[in-house]
């Protein structure tokens, strides 16, 4: 199975990419025997300057079209996000905006953020999960927040672990009914078009 | 295979000056641009229609009449024509019109036009954007082709015992091409007819472009119109040429820059990398459209698109000269050399005159 974390952290090394791959490592361990997870990991960084061209060009550079490849094809995702002025970052939200929206529908998603304090932890409820439910993806019912605090305490292992379970439980059993992936070129035969246009048509005859 | 020259009309400030033309200076510099395609022996000139600043072609069959009148071989055409928003009879009449004029020298490229608020500008609903395309075509193609006409469909008022006037030339209507950009719905539509498609790939990736032709290819197969290497395809690009690449490289730079469709987003260098855009040498110009075969096939017109990011006429038509004596005379030989004997030019007046003649004798 494929799994995609997508992480949005700025600073090398990062704590929302730490917060991504143990969320990771925890969903393979959750996968025990059957089958491998193959992580990849996509980090908005790279792609910082590629996203803005594609809000001023219209289309993706090469780098951002083999990493909305790579999520659309994906059979879980995890999606870590720095948490910048109350919500997630701008760079994080405008990748998403670039990606087609039909690419996440079906597809389970784990959200998770980090924070200077705990006092953003809802970011995960009032702003990434409205985001992928907008975005008709299927969001694991617990998301991971950090904040620096959580690193040295205890609690956070346990999130992950169940987090990682549920989304490996989702992936599992989603990723037997093979999703379909919208082909942009497909084509309504054209005698249908016209055909609906027809007057008799529409007079149900 | 056709070559030509496409203009989209916009009044853009020349950012190493900051003059911007006036309306009529640029109207006057489309239609000089059309005559030096003529006279270095280009064989389209294809204009934008547009209906809101900064650009000025409202009403491209005054124009192409005007052109038509100090030409004698140029073919007249347009890229795009809204099938969405004009009245299909006055596209069958204006079109008609012009192709008396000219002689037969007329085809045209349908579209949708690129900005949503001109659907009411016409009293037209964007909603039913493709619809709209759907409807009106097939009404246009009935006017040009049946004298008297009665039609009843969803966006128009009901025709009856209706005729346009005047007839097509020689009772041949126009060759119609298609122009899309990311419809498939589009390209499914030129297939069905038998008719061209236009891919204007100029701000696209090659692979994106390489998808749309294969689609219409296909479908043209399916309808029974020939082979899909027989479809009749149509590709832009841009350029910008001098002697020497680093002197159209640093010419062009400051207009690149600013432009409204280049500027502010990736480098020249990203841009011309990912799109047809080739800033450069002839013999670079001529490089990068001869690799255009390699993913659309062999096909039947290229449009370059010229008069860009405001660069001055006396530039641009200097451009035309280079394209008329340095690059097109090239490709014409190298598109030829290995092109199949099955695969067609692009229909003319005269060869779709001579195929009705043949299927009356028929």
């Amino acid at each position: 199975m494929r799994l995609v974390v997508v992480s949005a952290g700025l600073s090398v090394p990062s704590s929302t990419r730490l917060l991504g791959d143990r969320l990771a490592a925890a969903v393979g361990r959750a996968t025990p025997g059957e089958t491998d997870v193959e992580v990849e990991v996509v980090e908005l960084r790279d792609l910082a300057v590629e996203i803005a061209h594609n809000f001023t060009n219209g289309f993706a550079g090469k780098a951002l079209s083999a990493a909305q490849e790579a999520v659309t094809a994906a059979d879980g995702l995890i999606v870590v996000t720095p948490v910048f002025s109350a919500s997630y970052s701008g760079l994080f939200k405008s990748f998403f905006d670039v990606l087609d929206k039909d690419a996440l529908a079906g597809k389970p998603v784990l959200i998770a953020a980090t924070g200077g304090t705990a006092r953003h932890s809802l970011v995960l409820e009032h702003a990434l999960r409205p985001l992928f439910a907008y975005l008709r993806a299927v969001v694991v019912p617990t998301g991971v927040y950090a904040a620096s605090e959580d690193w040295g305490a205890e609690g956070l292992d346990g999130r992950i672990e169940r987090a990682a379970g549920e989304l490996a439980a989702l992936m599992r059993g989603l990723s037997a009914t093979k999703r379909q992936v919208r082909d942009e070129f497909e084509v309504v035969p054209f005698a249908q078009q016209l055909a609906a246009l027809s007057p008799a048509e529409r007079a149900g005859v | 295979m056709q070559f030509g020259i496409f203009s989209v009309g916009d009044v853009t400030p020349d950012p190493t000056t900051g003059r911007t033309p006036t309306e009529r200076e640029r109207i006057k510099a489309m239609v000089a641009i059309a005559l030096k395609a003529e006279e270095v022996g280009l064989d389209v000139f294809a204009t934008g229609e547009h209906h809101n600043p900064p650009f000025v072609p409202s009403s491209p069959t005054t124009m192409l009449g005007y052109v038509a009148a100090q030409t004698e071989k140029l073919i007249l055409s347009t890229s795009t024509t809204l099938i969405t928003t004009n009245d299909p009879v006055k596209i069958a009449e204006d079109f008609a019109m012009l192709q008396h004029l000219a002689d037969g020298r007329v085809d045209l490229m349908m579209g949708r036009g690129n900005t949503g608020p001109v659907y009411p500008w016409f009293g037209q609903d964007i909603r039913q954007g493709i619809n709209l395309a759907i409807e009106n075509y097939a009404l246009l193609r009935r006017l040009w082709r049946e004298d008297v006409v009665d039609w009843e469909g969803k966006f128009r008022t009901p025709l009856q015992g209706f005729t346009s006037t005047p007839r097509p030339l020689d009772g041949v209507p126009p060759f119609v091409w298609h122009g899309s950009i990311r419809s498939p719905e589009i390209a499914e539509q030129a297939a069905y007819y038998g008719d061209g498609f236009f891919h204007n790939n100029i701000f696209w990736p090659a692979d994106h472009t390489k998808r749309m032709v294969e689609l219409y290819r296909t479908r043209y197969a399916y309808y029974g119109h020939g082979t899909p290497e027989q479809a009749i395809v149509g590709l832009g690009g841009q350029v910008f040429m001098r002697k020497n690449s680093q002197d159209a490289v640093r010419e062009f730079r400051p207009y690149f820059d600013v432009a409204p469709v280049y500027g502010h987003g990736p480098s020249l260098e990203e841009f011309t990398e990912q799109t047809p855009l080739t800033v450069g040498s002839p013999q670079e110009v001529i490089e990068k459209t001869l690799a255009f075969r390699d993913y659309a096939g062999d096909y039947q017109r290229q449009l370059f698109l010229v008069d860009h990011a405001g660069l001055p006429l006396k530039t641009v038509l200097e451009q035309i000269d280079m394209l008329g004596e340095e690059v097109v005379p090239v490709l014409r030989k190298e598109f030829a050399a290995g092109r199949p004997a099955d695969v067609p030019e692009a229909p003319t007046h005269a060869s779709l005159l001579a195929a009705a003649r043949k299927e009356v004798v028929a």
